[in-house]
């Protein structure tokens, strides 16, 4: 489970620059279909678990794994008369999440009930906010091949989670476990901004950047705490008005976000060629089978008769509380971009790469601050990154941290190693971890940068070769490069290629 | 508003309350009465006034995020109609 979630992350770094290139092709995302072309409208609700020990209204852990009911609390099984208190962490969590996303953060807010009744619900509702969320509009800025796009962010309220049914141990049960039951969730929701897959994919890897840096949510797909319900419809390009929608519920990774979307667009656009028209509903998108299906049981569901707990309180927020909350958010991916192309020199798409992930941008932070600017970056984006993808590991877990990468960059900028001898520390250093500098004299790796040394090689390979040597100063030029590469070869690789060439020159002027 | 049979017969199922013919009557009615004092209530000029989502004036009250709950499965699942050691059971659900 962690290592495809990982996969999934190194893909991207990897192949962002692939990417890049593919989608720069088609600047707009259109479906052609028989008669017309259309556009595709996106909006995403995304239901981000908060980071917190314990849960919204009760004091049971939110671990992940646990042995299932072993996080229950009688608040959480909605025993009678037991009454939820708030967890004041997780509504700090939420208002820092809305100040990470400019969003207004509303000093009122209130909670409702939102009434249904499914296996694993024991409460028969789930608390929720409805007209009065804790944070309201705010905007995410998309980083796109072709420019940047900003997206509207319509609210954010705090909800719990429900508990989870499994199917498949009992052929005519199903079996609760309610762990999850209770645990504080983020419920954000994008304004229609969004017209494509590739776009969606911005889009919840921002948010999910974000949430990261802030540590609010620790966006782990697999285990759930990021999913979200995609509002699809299409429209005739060009045209202005929203048409009728559905909701695709519960999807739990971005690749099935962009399939979901693909085939429910595609199915919209079919509906309306021939004629008929789209019914507003709920559909689940089935991953085996690559297609979305109506939820037929969800037809009433829309009736959720909210109205406000009766057993909690308005949720009045400390104007001071927010001001200092704002005081100490973290610097975030955009404005870290912004520095580091700044300060770095670096380009637009690579300061992307580095800050998308804090661990990422928190070591190149590290190894730049102390090693030579060009080199650090070619060195993370190229060898590393590679290393990271063959191996399937994230940059916290890579054998060789910022400080062993720091050592190995500085022993090329200082001239102990050649660029390509590094390629070959590197390689040790990638499977074993060990110390560069170990690794550069265990192996007797040193360039060779004393002139006395070097001259008398270069004096070795002039008499060797004096026919040559002769044709050299009678015009041919080309031959430099022989005399370089018999000096390498003699000095099995470790001769300072800059000191040779200082001396060659001298020699054979 | 008014509430009439078919009314009624929705909330019933949305709220999973099964109600014979004699009772979804007396409900229809009842509940038609108590619409028409709301609907009284609607006309007085409330534009000024902010809604009311509690009627204690007191601030809502908060825990610290510690984990001081839970780990009592066998009591929890005490009242689970039928027996497993692990999870709550209930007929097949599945969509």
């Amino acid at each position: 489970m962690q290592s495809k979630r990982k996969l999934i992350l190194n893909k991207f770094l990897i192949d962002g620059g692939k990417n890049r290139l593919m989608s720069d092709r088609s600047e707009k995302y259109l479906i052609n279909g028989e008669k017309d072309k259309w556009e595709v409208v996106i909006g995403l609700e995304v239901h981000a678990q908060v980071t917190s020990n314990s849960k919204l209204f009760s004091g049971s852990s939110t671990t992940f794994g646990a042995e299932p009911n072993t996080q229950v609390s009688l608040v959480d099984s909605a025993f009678p008369g037991m009454l939820p208190v708030i967890n004041e962490y997780c509504v700090q969590q939420a208002v820092k999440t809305g100040l990470g996303l400019n969003a207004k953060i509303n000093p009122y807010s209130v909670f409702d009930r939102k009434n249904y009744f499914y296996a694993d619900l024991p409460q028969g509702y789930q608390i929720s906010q409805y007209k009065n969320p804790i944070v309201g509009e705010g905007e995410i800025t998309l980083d796109l091949p072709n420019g940047s796009k900003k997206v509207g962010i319509e609210r954010l309220h705090l909800e719990q989670d429900a508990g989870k049914s499994i199917h498949d141990l009992d052929p005519s049960n199903t079996f609760v476990d309610l762990n999850r039951s209770g645990v504080a969730l983020m419920e954000i929701v994008s304004k229609p901004d969004l017209r494509s897959p590739d776009e969606v994919n911005a889009y919840v890897k921002k948010l999910r950047s974000i949430m990261r840096y802030l540590g609010t949510c620790d966006g782990n797909m697999q285990e759930g705490s990021l999913r979200a319900d995609v509002n699809v419809s299409v429209r005739k390009e060009g045209d202005t008005k929203l048409g009728t929608r559905c909701e695709i519920k519960n999807v739990n990774s971005i690749k099935f976000m962009q399939m979901a979307i693909i085939y429910e667009s595609k199915r919209q656009v079919e509906l309306l060629e021939s004629g008929k028209s789209i019914d507003q509903e709920t559909r689940l998108f089935d991953i085996k089978k690559n297609e979305t299906r109506s939820m037929r049981s969800k037809e009433d569901a829309h009736d959720y008769r909210y109205f406000p707990d009766p057993d909690l309180l308005p949720l009045n927020l400390d104007k001071k509380l927010i001001e200092k909350i704002r005081k100490d958010l973290p610097e975030l991916p955009d404005e870290k971009k912004e520095r580091f192309i700044k300060e770095h020199s670096l380009t637009p798409y690579e300061a992307n790469v580095l800050v998308s992930e804090k661990e990422i941008s928190n070591y190149f932070e590290e190894v730049i601050k102390s090693s030579d600017k060009k080199l650090t970056k070619n060195w993370i984006m190229g060898d590393l990154f590679a290393s990271l993808n063959e191996k399937n590991i994230s940059i916290s877990e890579s054998p060789v941290t910022a400080k062993k990468m720091a050592e190995l960059i500085d022993s090329i900028s200082s001239g102990v190693i050649s660029g390509r001898t590094a390629k070959e520390v590197f390689e040790i250093m990638k499977e074993t971890g060990e110390d560069p500098k170990k690794i550069i004299e265990s192996k007797g790796l040193q360039q060779k940068s004393d002139p006395k040394e070097l001259e008398k090689i270069i004096d070795k390979i002039l008499s060797d070769n004096k026919d040559k040597a002769e044709q050299y100063k009678s015009g041919k030029d080309k031959l430099f490069g022989f005399f370089v590469g018999q000096v390498m070869k003699e000095s099995g690789g470790k001769a300072n290629p800059q000191l040779v060439n200082e001396i060659l020159k001298k020699k054979l002027k | 508003m008014s509430i009439d049979k078919d009314k009624i017969k929705h909330i019933s199922k949305l709220a999973r309350i099964s109600l014979d013919a004699k009772k979804t009557d007396s409900l229809t009615k009842d509940l038609s009465s108590i619409f028409k004092f709301i609907e009284q209530l609607n006309e007085l000029n409330t534009d000024k006034t902010e809604p009311l989502s509690s009627i204690l004036n007191e601030p809502l009250r908060s825990r610290k995020d510690v984990v001081n709950d839970g780990k009592i499965r066998e009591k929890i699942l005490e009242n689970s109609p039928q027996k497993n050691e692990e999870f709550f059971v209930v007929p097949k659900v599945i969509e």
